[in-house]
Parts: structure tokens; C-alpha cells; sequence
């Protein structure tokens, strides 16, 4: 069973058509990247999927039917812009919030106890909201989206404001719930981040689908013909070699057609230079996104 | 737990915590309680005087000399002013007054005193009064004659049927106290309820929390759930205000004490006193949710909420015109339209018999205007809580509404 389908809605407001005949489907197991840029309608997207906002047409099914109450309560969901009761305690949202999606009060402060510690906020269950910083705020509204073992988890920005050392460890939290065979959405308009983690991507700009499926895949079909190499020695002229930019620390050589990265490292091995790295150049989401824009705008 | 019952239970906890409420709850019997004091201080009657006060009197026409007891107004005659004005100087008495030869002719009595007053107290001017028409009145006609001109009307108005049989209900003052402090209860709810959901949705709309709540709730469980949570609190405020009413009323004075316990309200008037309070008190609920919904700030909301708390209240302040004229069409009329029902009905029902359709018709209305006013804000709140920044105008609202 998907843990999301959704098949061509639409949504518009007054002029501004926000999204535009949007389709994909998200697996339980997988992270999927909702990627694109500042008002692309990945928000509205969500907002839809949650059934906060109805599409003009279009139909969205989570966990196999269309959402209800009880689907609700196997949804975590963590919205772009952070708040809570600013004057209710920690234990005490977190305890509220999870009894709106079905849990017992008392399996939620049991459960909470663990999370707070392993988020290193134990001491801070009984301060007020507003007494906690903005960062303190974001990982306890990380522990209500999912304390309550939700199925399909959607989270929007995630890591803005937060600061290496909890990013990293929310990170590994999620991969660990992928592993578990929940299905994880992460939707970010830092491409970069989303590489990290994604098995699978939808790519969206000004409400429509521009990229969509595994993210290997469309690496290695952007990918462009070139290798990074930093090694010791004279690299002098290679056969092969259309162009050489230089880097900090590597150098990039954009290959000629004729040319593959195997026969590149044949040539340099046997030229007798100490290669450190050698890496296939796979061009980083937001140059796929910047290519792929500017195909559509020509 | 059901999840409206779980809102429910938040809002009404959180309510009574707050304490903008608490507040709230304990200054309106405190302001009560300054009022009671402030005005047995302002009529000198924190403590009832058993004191037997002098006023002295000058007696230049002569036959004034029997009643001088007048309750504990001791009247005490001198032979001259300056004889009297020692006694007013050495605190003997409080004044005195000078009956003139020609007072016959000119009813002119001068009234001399140490203090600073237009007139003399009611005590004393009632005591001067009866003094002087009983010195007049003395051996000319009988006693009971005599008691009768110092008081001769005790009215007793009793209404009857259009049979000509005496009322099982009579009308009074009692029958205007009671739907008056209803109807003050009711406004006074209404303004603080109002204010606490327009509060509440616009911290909720403004910290994006309102997301995470439809992610876990529909609209309807989340606006049933608040309306109800705190109506619930504020039903605990009037109660709170209600117990301690006849303490306050016994703390005011006995005679009002008194005059409260002879009321005799039917219960069907009790009955339809709390309908309309629920009825009115939930349509408000439902205006204020919405106008939280679509203010981009709890400031705006408040400002917004005044065009609809206004005409509630507007009824209280033409009181007198609906107790003289009851029935005219401008009462039935606002007696029928919702926001002014409530307080409009209640002020009407004490001073005349509300025709039963129109009652009937009245709680119709209401009823619709509640559950039209809920499928309506549950629209409103779905289309206008996401959007943040500028207050919609009221055509693109009715458009919106139209769409969605």
C-alpha cells in the first residue's frame, strides 16, 4: 500500500494559480523530497494532502483511502513555520497534541520522557513554552509530529533554525524511522540537504512538476561528462580532456564524447601520478533545478 | 477520548487558568461590592443612625408646639434666632428654621446650618414637612385624617385577566430586575467570551499552531470543541457572578434584600432567561470564531467584533423606551433578528406578555442563525486561517465563500 497518492490536483487563488495538475505517489520505507524553490506550492501541496485546504480538483489518498480521523491519527505532521502554546508547559503540549492524534495521555508522557533525553531537553519538561529558545521550541514540536509512531510522516523545512548539532542528529532519527518502513516527505527549498537523505524527489517550480522519480537516476541522467580528481604530481595535457577548471583542493575534467571516466583513469594511471580521489561529477540538485528551469523557460 | 471533548477540555482548562479570567471573574463582584460601599458612604448609611438628631425652630406665628418627635428628629422650639443660633454654634442642634408671621400667606421657611448643602437632608426636610402639616392640620381634623395627608397614597397596581380575575402573574419591578441582570449577564458574557476565542484563534492563526490542529482534527471538532470549552468557562464566570449576587444584594441594604425575596418570577420566565443566554451566548460564539478567522491580528479582531457587540447591546441602552411602549413593532422586529434577540426579548418579557410566535419564531431564527453561522465559519476558518497578512474584504469573503 502507498503511504501517499496523489493524482493531478489543482489549486488556485484569485489570479495565482499555486499548483498545477500535480502527481506522485510517496511508498512507506522511503524518504521523498518535496523540493523546490520559495513559493514553488510545495506548502499548498501539503496543506492539500492534510486535507487543511481542499484542491480545486484533483484527488490526494493517504494510507490508501481518502483521510479521515483515523488516518489523521497515523500522520505526523511538523509545519514550515513553528508554534506551540506559548504558555503551556513542555509535557503538557506534548501530552495535548498527542492525545489529538488518538494517543493515551499517560502512554504520551511515558513516551515523551525518552524523547526529551534522547533530544537532551529533559530538564526542560516543566518550563513554559515561551521560556524555551527558538531552536529548543522546534525540536519539542519534532518530538509531537512523532511521538504517536505515525505511518507517514511530512515534514515541512525541517532544519531551518536549528542548529549542526541537533540537524544531524534529526537526521539520523529520520533515517532511522525510514528504516522502520515509514514513509517520510521531506520538503525543503535547500536542495542540497535533500540529497543527503532522499530516495526519491519531486521537483516542483511555480506549482508544476519539473523533476520526479529516484534521485540515483536523475543524478546520473543530469549528470554531465565529467570527473574530480585531486591527486599529487604534473597532470599536464590529457587525451580526452575537453576542458580542466580548476578547484580548491581538485581539479574538474569535462570529458569529450569519446571519452569515458574508465579510459580517463587508465590514462592517469599510467602516467604514474598519486591519485587521492576520483570522483564521477554528478551535478548537485540545484544545478539540475537551474538546468532544467532554464530549459523550460526556452 | 472523543477529540472535540479532548478541545473542549483544553480550552475550558486553559480558560480558567488564565488570568486575564480570573481577573475577569472576581472584579465584577468586587466592582459590585466597591459600588455597595461607595454608595452607603455617599448616603452617609454605612451605619444607620439610632441617634436622636435636634433641629431647633423658631416659632414667630405661633401654634407650632405639639409633634415635635418626628422619628429621630427631635424638633426643638427657641424664643428667638439668636437664642437658637447658640444652640446651632455650641452643636446643640444640627440646624433650625424660622417660622415667619406671614408663613400662612408665603408657606417661606428659612433653614439656617453649619453645613454646606442645597438642601437639607431628606431626613430632616421629611421631619420639618409632617411637623408642620400636623401643627396645621391639629384639632381642626382627626388623627387618622392627619396621617393620611403625610402619606396618602399606597398604591397596590393589580392586574387581571381579560375575565376580570386577579393574575396569577403580577407585574412589578421584579419582573424588570431579573431579565435586566440577565440581560446584563448576557452582554457582559458575551464581550469577555468574544474577546477570549477572537484571542484565542488569532495566537493560534499567528504561531501557525492552527496546522498542526487540522492535521489532527477537522474544523468542526476544533470550532465545536473551542465554543463549547469556553462557553463552558464563562458559564462558570456567571455563575460565580450569580452566587454571589444575594450576598451583594443582602451586603446593599436590607430593604432591597427584603424587596428581592418578595419577587415572585414564574419559572417559565427563569426558563426562557437561560434559552435565550445559551442561544444568544452561541451565535456570538460563532461571529467572534469567525472574525478571528479572518483578522490578521487578535487587535483587529477585537475592533471587528464591536460592529456585531454594539447592536447585542444596543437594546440595554433604549430600556426605558421598551418598558413604556413593550409591544411596538421596532421591539418585535429587533425581537426577531438575531444578534438583538436576546437582550431585546429579556428586557420585553419584563414588562409585558411576549406574544408566543413571536417567541417561537424568535428561538427559530436563532437556532438557524447558529447552525448557518457554524457551517458558515467552519468555511470561513477552512479558507481564511491559512492566510496570513491583510483582512479580506467583505466582497472577496462572500466571493470565497461562493468558491469554496
Amino acid at each position: 500500500m502507498l503511504a501517499v497518492e496523489v493524482n493531478h490536483i489543482f489549486k488556485s487563488y484569485a489570479e495565482k494559480t499555486a499548483v498545477d495538475d500535480l502527481s506522485f505517489s510517496v511508498a512507506q520505507g522511503e524518504i521523498f523530497g518535496l523540493i523546490g524553490p520559495n513559493g514553488a506550492g510545495k506548502t499548498t501541496t501539503i496543506r492539500m494532502m492534510l486535507d487543511i485546504i481542499k484542491p480545486d480538483s484533483g484527488e490526494v489518498t493517504i494510507l490508501g483511502k481518502k483521510l479521515d480521523e483515523a488516518t489523521k491519527n497515523s500522520l505526523g505532521y511538523l509545519p514550515e513555520e513553528r508554534g506551540l502554546y506559548k504558555k503551556l508547559r513542555v509535557m503538557e503540549s506534548i501530552v495535548y497534541l498527542a492525545s489529538l492524534k488518538g494517543m493515551n495521555p499517560r502512554t504520551a508522557a511515558e513516551k515523551a520522557g525518552p524523547l526529551l533525553a534522547q533530544m537532551d531537553m529533559l530538564s526542560s519538561q516543566r518550563k513554559k513554552i515561551e521560556e524555551l529558545s527558538k531552536g529548543m521550541g522546534q525540536i519539542i514540536q519534532f518530538i509531537v509530529t512523532i511521538i504517536h509512531d505515525p505511518q507517514l510522516i511530512i515534514l515541512d523545512e525541517p532544519f531551518s533554525g536549528l542548529d549542526p548539532v541537533n540537524t544531524e542528529l534529526i537526521k539520523k532519527m529520520l533515517v532511522d524511522l525510514r528504516n522502520q518502513g515509514k514513509a517520510i516527505i521531506l520538503s525543503m527549498h535547500q536542495m542540497n540537504q535533500v540529497e543527503e537523505l532522499s530516495d526519491r524527489i519531486l521537483m516542483v517550480n511555480k506549482g508544476k512538476a519539473v523533476l520526479y522519480g529516484d534521485l540515483a537516476e536523475i543524478k546520473t541522467k543530469y549528470r554531465s561528462n565529467a570527473v574530480l580528481l585531486d591527486f599529487e604530481g604534473e597532470l599536464g595535457e590529457v587525451p580526452g580532456v575537453a576542458e580542466k577548471r580548476e578547484h580548491k583542493g581538485y581539479v574538474e575534467l569535462v570529458l569529450d564524447d569519446k571519452t569515458t571516466p574508465n579510459q580517463l583513469l587508465e590514462r592517469l594511471v599510467s602516467r604514474s601520478i598519486v591519485i587521492n580521489r576520483f570522483e564521477i561529477a554528478t551535478p548537485p540538485l540545484n544545478e539540475i533545478f537551474l538546468k532544467v528551469v532554464g530549459d523550460e523557460h526556452e | 477520548m472523543n477529540k472535540t471533548l479532548l478541545i473542549f477540555n483544553h480550552e475550558f482548562r486553559t480558560t480558567l487558568r488564565r488570568t486575564a479570567f480570573i481577573i475577569m471573574t472576581f472584579i465584577v463582584p468586587l466592582i459590585a461590592l466597591l459600588g455597595i460601599g461607595a454608595y452607603h458612604v455617599i448616603s452617609g448609611a454605612v451605619k444607620p443612625s439610632e441617634e436622636i438628631t435636634g433641629i431647633g425652630y423658631v416659632d414667630n406665628l405661633g401654634g407650632f408646639d405639639q409633634y415635635t418627635s418626628q422619628g429621630n428628629i427631635r424638633l426643638v422650639p427657641f424664643n428667638s434666632s439668636d437664642e437658637a443660633s447658640k444652640g446651632l454654634v455650641t452643636k446643640d442642634i444640627k440646624g433650625y428654621f424660622v417660622i415667619s408671621p406671614d408663613y400662612l400667606n408665603t408657606g417661606l421657611i428659612n433653614f439656617y446650618t453649619l453645613e454646606k448643602q442645597l438642601v437639607p437632608p431628606p431626613a430632616t426636610l421629611s421631619a420639618i414637612k409632617d411637623f408642620l402639616s400636623s401643627n396645621l392640620l391639629a384639632g381642626k381634623v382627626p388623627q387618622p385624617t392627619i396621617d393620611l395627608v403625610k402619606a396618602p397614597l399606597n398604591l397596590i397596581s393589580i392586574r387581571v385577566t381579560e375575565t376580570g380575575a386577579v393574575s396569577p402573574e403580577q407585574g412589578g419591578y421584579g419582573n424588570l430586575l431579573v431579565p435586566g441582570i440577565f440581560s446584563l449577564l448576557l452582554v457582559l458574557s458575551i464581550m469577555f467570551s468574544s474577546s477570549y476565542l477572537i484571542q484565542g484563534m488569532g495566537d493560534e492563526k499567528e504561531n501557525r499552531l492552527i496546522e498542526v490542529l487540522l492535521s489532527s482534527v477537522s474544523v468542526r471538532q476544533l470550532l465545536i470543541g473551542k465554543v463549547l470549552g469556553l462557553g463552558a468557562a464563562g458559564l462558570v464566570q456567571v455563575v460565580v457572578w450569580v452566587i454571589s449576587t444575594p450576598f451583594l444584594l443582602g451586603l446593599a441594604s436590607s430593604s432591597i434584600g427584603g424587596f428581592l425575596k418578595t419577587l415572585v418570577v414564574p419559572p417559565s420566565f427563569y426558563i426562557l432567561c437561560v434559552v435565550y443566554f445559551i442561544l444568544g451566548y452561541l451565535l456570538f460564539a460563532m461571529i467572534s470564531t469567525a472574525i478571528g478567522a479572518i483578522s490578521p491580528s487578535a487587535r483587529e479582531g477585537q475592533q471587528l467584533a464591536t460592529i456585531f457587540t454594539l447592536p447585542s447591546v444596543a437594546p440595554l441602552w433604549f430600556s426605558s423606551a421598551i418598558m413604556l411602549f413593550p409591544n411596538s413593532p421596532v421591539w418585535v422586529v429587533l425581537t426577531i433578528f438575531p444578534i438583538t434577540a436576546p437582550v431585546t426579548l429579556m428586557m420585553r418579557l419584563g414588562s409585558t406578555d411576549v406574544a408566543a410566535w413571536q417567541i417561537g419564531l424568535s428561538i427559530l431564527v436563532l437556532l438557524l442563525s447558529i447552525a448557518g453561522g457554524l457551517l458558515l465559519t467552519a468555511r470561513i476558518v477552512r479558507t481564511y486561517l491559512l492566510m496570513y497578512g491583510k483582512r479580506p474584504g467583505l466582497g472577496e469573503i462572500i466571493r470565497n465563500l461562493r468558491n469554496g
